[in-house]
């Protein structure tokens, strides 16, 4: 073997530079896709823990006067948008683990060391492998609705819900992968996790519409954004004639269209993107 | 106190000293012809909170020599290794890898590195080769680079048969071996080691003695940190003395040694002797014009380490006094100052001491 040493490299030049990033973002994806195929368990909680929500809450309410949820149809309909949401964020929610775990056992140290184009290919390979879980468990929810009985959306409409699915995910990504980075270790992020999950699901409509809720649990939902996610959601299930401006949720000081939920969760990715930005820059420079 | 110091226009490297000096390492001026060294630490310091984990280091290591860093555990080594390694900003102080700065340039500084931390990092649910190749990914080798230096290291570190197990089936040295060949993918011109043998069994400390006199040879430098004297005695070039987050020695092992002056005898009166009774013969040795000083080393049963002059009549002497004091003598040797020896004059502890 030759031990010879290399030369410090040249400076590269910009196309070089985007090839180096796709090399170690790949990598690094990679790296998580194996962890999921050797460890199974994650994938099939995931996707099993979805179903048994559908399931059971479904049975809760199977005899639940007609018409109760204000709309025709049934509570598999109405919860679906609900669980479809609440399992991409739980999943989201979760990104920040195996970070905090390699800065626990020393593998970020390792990664860190390595002469990365951009360090944010850590954080950039973490919210492309929850993307892709949180797509496959949309879509396995999305076949067992139909097989329920509660019908497949146009192909808009599956767009426009993995396009919303996305969105919800990359902004809870990146939060959770802030904490990662900020909080001293994961028994702190688990703290977290347990603390925030349920409540958000909660103060949610997830499980019941907004006029279900009291005035005060009703402005707590529209804070969520979880209701921005779920609503439009639910409305592509319940009509099949939706379009961007339908009403799909009547809050107190008005009507919010499909377009203006879309627009308020894409505004809170994009603010989430950026009020973490100091923070990575100071674990990550 | 300062116990010996033997600085003079040839030898400006050996500096002894229980309380610091300086300019304990001959530190190279960054204008001086010596510029070119491989790593520059001048008046490194780093705190966390309250605590001075490094007060103030100052060191250089010459392209191609290893260079080891001693001390018990707490004394700012690893600290010191992060901050060369862009792990850890400092608070102030010049770091510099071949000229470059760490603060100012961590990127470049990155490509001339292989840092091994103490502990291993790996993925244990990937194999040995798939741990490698993300690793060459990282560092932007291609295909056929990846694939012939993947190659080359787990040849060299006998990882072959290995290669395609979950890392979480590897033994702590095969796993040791793994996170060394994962530093050395990338042909670093400085690899940094910290503890690279703590733990291991005999086999994998020798393949990692091997690979290490291999790699100088072929021009890499090493800096590496160890708990073992005989380690460093027997690879490094030079060595620097940590303590308290201060550099108290820097030298060959043979300066060091040399510096701290005289023969050393060590007197066992019994396999296990009562501390009453090692001072007694430590009082009555005390009064020989030969011994310079005498400890008592609680770690070895109550021995008594002896620094004595060096002529040849010493262990008689030695022995004639405890036979007037009717004191069997269990064991008695005679041997030149260890590194040890160098470490219990500058701290005025043993090492193993300190680190239980």
């Amino acid at each position: 073997m030759s031990l010879a040493t290399n030369p410090i490299s040249t400076p590269a030049n910009s196309w070089t530079i985007a090839a180096n990033f796709i090399q170690e973002t790949r990598a690094l994806t990679k790296r998580l896709f194996i962890q999921l195929i050797r460890r199974p368990s994650t994938l099939i909680a995931g996707l099993v823990q979805p179903l048994m929500w559908l399931i059971l809450f479904g049975a809760l309410f199977q005899n639940a006067p007609e018409g109760f949820l204000g709309t025709s149809g049934q509570y598999q309909k109405f919860l679906g948008a609900g669980v479809i949401v609440f399992t991409a964020f739980g999943g989201a929610l979760n990104a920040g683990l195996p970070v905090m775990f390699d800065r626990e056992f020393g593998f970020l140290n390792r990664l860190l060391m390595a002469p990365l184009v951009s360090r944010s290919s850590i954080v950039f390979a973490s919210a492309i492998f929850i993307m892709a879980l949180s797509l496959l468990q949309t879509v396995a929810i999305m076949t067992t609705i139909a097989l329920l009985g509660a019908g497949v959306p146009n192909i808009l409409g599956v767009l426009l819900i993995i396009s919303i699915v996305m969105v919800l995910v990359l902004a809870v990504t990146s939060l959770s992968l802030a904490l990662a980075f900020s909080l001293k270790g994961h028994v702190e992020l688990i703290a977290v996790i347990l603390v925030t999950n349920l409540p958000l699901l909660f103060a949610s409509t997830a499980l019941a519409p907004i006029s279900f809720m009291p005035t005060w649990l009703q402005w707590i939902a529209l804070v969520n954004p979880l209701s921005y996610a779920i609503e439009p959601i639910r409305y592509i299930y319940q009509h099949s004639d939706w379009t961007l401006g339908s009403t799909v949720l009547n809050a107190p000081w008005g009507d919010v269209s499909m377009v203006a939920c879309v627009g308020i969760l894409s505004f809170f990715a994009a603010f989430s993107l950026w009020a973490i930005q100091p923070l990575l820059k100071r674990s990550l420079s | 106190m300062t116990v010996t110091a033997n600085i003079t226009p040839d030898n400006p490297a050996v500096v002894l000293s229980s309380e610091g000096l300086d300019n304990p390492t001959g530190q190279i001026k960054p204008d001086s012809p010596q510029a070119q060294a491989a790593i520059v630490i001048q008046d490194l310091k780093k705190s966390y909170g309250a605590i001075e984990a490094v007060k103030n280091v100052s060191l250089s290591v010459q392209p191609g020599e290893i260079f080891g860093l001693l001390g018990p555990n707490g004394t700012g080594k690893t600290t010191t290794l992060r901050c060369l390694c862009t792990l850890t900003q400092p608070d102030s102080g010049v770091l510099e890898v071949f000229g470059i700065s760490v603060v100012q340039n961590p990127s470049a500084v990155r490509q001339c590195l292989g840092y091994v931390a103490q502990e291993v990092a790996l993925d244990k649910m990937m194999t040995g080769r798939e741990l490698l190749e993300m690793h060459a990914d990282l560092y932007h080798l291609s295909k056929a680079q990846s694939l012939d230096r993947i190659q080359s290291v787990l040849k060299t570190l006998n990882l072959e048969e290995y290669a395609d197990r979950l890392v979480k089936t590897y033994s702590g040295g095969l796993q040791k071996r793994l996170d060394l060949a994962a530093g050395l993918l990338h042909n670093p011109k400085i690899l940094v080691l910290d503890e690279p043998t703590a733990g291991l069994d005999i086999e994998s400390r020798q393949i990692m003695w091997q690979l290490i006199r291999q790699l100088r040879q072929s021009g890499t430098t090493i800096l590496i940190t160890s708990h073992y004297l005989e380690e460093i005695d027997a690879l490094a070039d030079r060595v620097a003395i940590l303590d308290r987050g201060n550099v108290i020695a820097c030298g060959t092992p043979q300066e060091l040694k040399t510096a701290v002056g005289g023969d050393r005898v060590t007197v066992r009166i019994r396999e296990f002797t009562s501390f009453e009774e090692a001072t007694i013969a430590r009082d009555a040795l005390l009064k020989l014009s030969v011994v310079k000083s005498i400890t008592i080393n609680e770690m070895q049963g109550n021995s008594l380490n002896l620094v004595v002059a060096a002529q040849s009549d010493v262990l008689a002497l030695v022995q004639a006094q405890l036979e007037n004091l009717s004191l069997p003598i269990f064991g008695i040797a005679r041997s030149q100052p260890s590194l040890e020896d160098v470490y219990l004059s500058v701290t005025g502890q043993c090492l193993n001491e300190r680190l239980n």
